[in-house]
């Protein structure tokens, strides 16, 4: 079952500050996700995999084409869509595992991680007992949960962060180089749970430097290269 | 206009004598939706509040809000009381200076309690139960109950702010600058208090800030300002992250890293 379809989508950057030189990203990126599938971005690092990928969670503004989303029982189109209908969309369909932390300081790492589930309208115990487990997956010392993880490691950050992305059960998964950093236990434990949403029928979209990684999940692999706009000089 | 929107700002321009405070400007603002509104000083953020929330005639436009009972009704076609009935009951006003949403001579209970008289409530012991529950939602030790607000700090002083304004259970709230003027340590506490307040208890909030971090933690959207209009509005991430008019680029590109 389709997911998620880009079609024709095109990009550039025009930066103001530099005389407003027109970068030109990509042209005419057609993309098709499907349930079940985890499809590895590749290229080059500066290819753009992570700027597709903000695009497709309409972090990024498209200049041109489409990208629809199954949203519940409706498709929505991310490049038009209205932000509160975006938001909702992050909220129940589309899950974003970035290589950032972004929280507010002073919050516990728990509530931080079990914070998605109550946007889902989950009760606040049944999401806490949920991030949990989740933490303790990923060898969070529970001694650390009432703590903000902005104080952690970037190894510490980068599994709360893999564990706020996967408590949730989200339609569709979008991973930005989610073991990267990460010791050789915690990598399987995130390449389980890779496998484990693909079994679910969860649709996934990955960034992932090791080949061995991309071999181990991924369904196929979808090089940006074939995108790359073409700038003067 | 949006059907289904809380608030409705239309064309609102507000002129001081000849010069513009702001122009033009026009958006909905939905329920459980905080809309940020950054830019630098002078940009027009704090009049387009004030001409909003109904304490600054504006020279045209039109503001529109749907009431609890659902008919929409325009805030500078009412009568003064009944504007000033709506401000006290169905809205809430966040000042940057504390001192400018409290009544200093009276007791931290008293100004919780305050509101909750102006909307009918009589009986004195709910009224000191309710101010205690509130000074326990926004982190206040309830033995400070009956101390006047010139005992407390800075910090203290915008939390009972907010549990004044809050205490009436109020559908929209605005807020000018609400961490202005905190050190950082008692900036982060009130973001993490007003953030869960405001998703517990389903508030709309027009949020005005020059601080860009505090407007991505906080707003779900975001209108940027310069020279008393709207230059760049949409989904926070989207305007931080890949501003598209020169103004926004430059306000983003200039912010500090710690």
């Amino acid at each position: 079952m389709e997911m998620l379809r880009a079609e024709n989508v095109g990009k550039s950057f025009t930066l103001h500050v530099q005389d407003s030189t027109v970068i030109s990203v990509f042209e005419h990126i057609d993309f098709t996700l499907n349930k079940g599938d985890c499809i590895a971005l590749t290229g080059a690092s500066g290819a753009g995999k992570s700027t597709f990928m903000r695009m497709i969670y309409a972090n990024y503004i498209c200049q041109e084409g489409s990208i629809r989303v199954r949203h519940g029982a409706d498709w929505v189109d991310m490049v038009s869509a209205p932000p509160h209908e975006i938001l909702d969309v992050r909220r129940q369909t589309m899950g974003y595992v970035s290589q950032f932390l972004r929280v507010i300081p002073r919050v516990a790492t728990l509530d931080i991680v079990a914070d998605p589930l109550k946007a889902m309208g989950v009760e606040v115990e049944v999401a806490r007992g949920r991030a949990a487990v989740m933490l303790r997956r990923l060898n969070i010392p529970e001694a650390l949960w009432s703590l903000s993880p902005l104080t952690f490691s970037g190894g510490e950050q980068q599994r709360v962060n893999i564990a706020r992305g996967f408590v949730a059960d989200y339609p569709i998964m979008l991973l930005d180089e989610p073991t990267a950093s990460l010791d050789a236990g915690n990598r399987a434990v995130v390449l389980d749970l890779i496998t484990e949403a693909k079994t679910r029928g969860t649709a996934l979209i990955g960034i992932f430097h090791d080949e061995d990684v991309r071999e181990a999940v991924c369904t196929s692999e979808f090089d940006i290269t074939k995108f790359r706009a073409v700038n003067d000089g | 206009m949006a059907m289904n929107s809380l608030l409705s700002v239309e064309n609102l321009t507000v002129k001081y004598g000849d010069r513009v405070g702001c122009r033009n400007v026009g958006f909905d603002l939905f329920p459980g939706e905080v809309l940020g509104v950054v830019g630098e000083s002078g940009s027009g953020k704090s009049t387009l509040l004030n001409a909003v929330s109904g304490q600054l005639p504006p020279h045209s436009g039109r503001v529109s809000y749907k009431t609890r009972l659902n008919d929409r009704c325009d805030i500078y076609g009412m009568t003064e009381p009944e504007r000033r009935f709506l401000m006290r009951t169905d809205w809430a006003f966040v000042h940057q200076n504390p001192r400018d949403g409290l009544r200093m001579s009276v007791s931290a209970g008293a100004n919780i309690g305050e509101r909750l008289m102006g909307v009918g409530w009589r009986h004195y012991g709910e009224i000191r139960e309710a101010g205690l529950n509130w000074l326990e939602k926004v982190e206040i030790d309830d033995d400070r109950v009956d101390d006047l607000p010139s005992t407390f700090s800075g910090g203290m002083l915008q939390r009972l702010q907010i549990a004044r304004n809050l205490v009436s259970k109020p559908r929209l709230v605005f807020m000018d600058e609400p961490t202005g003027g905190l050190d950082v340590s008692v900036q982060a506490r009130l973001l993490d208090l007003l953030r869960g307040l405001v998703s517990d208890l389903g508030l709309s909030v027009m949020i005005v800030t020059h601080d860009l971090a505090v407007a991505r933690l906080l707003s779900h959207r975001l209108m940027v300002m310069q020279g008393g209009q709207v230059v760049e509005s949409g989904l926070t991430d989207q305007v931080l992250d890949d501003p598209q008019h020169p103004y926004s680029q430059l306000l983003v590109s200039s912010i500090l890293q710690v």
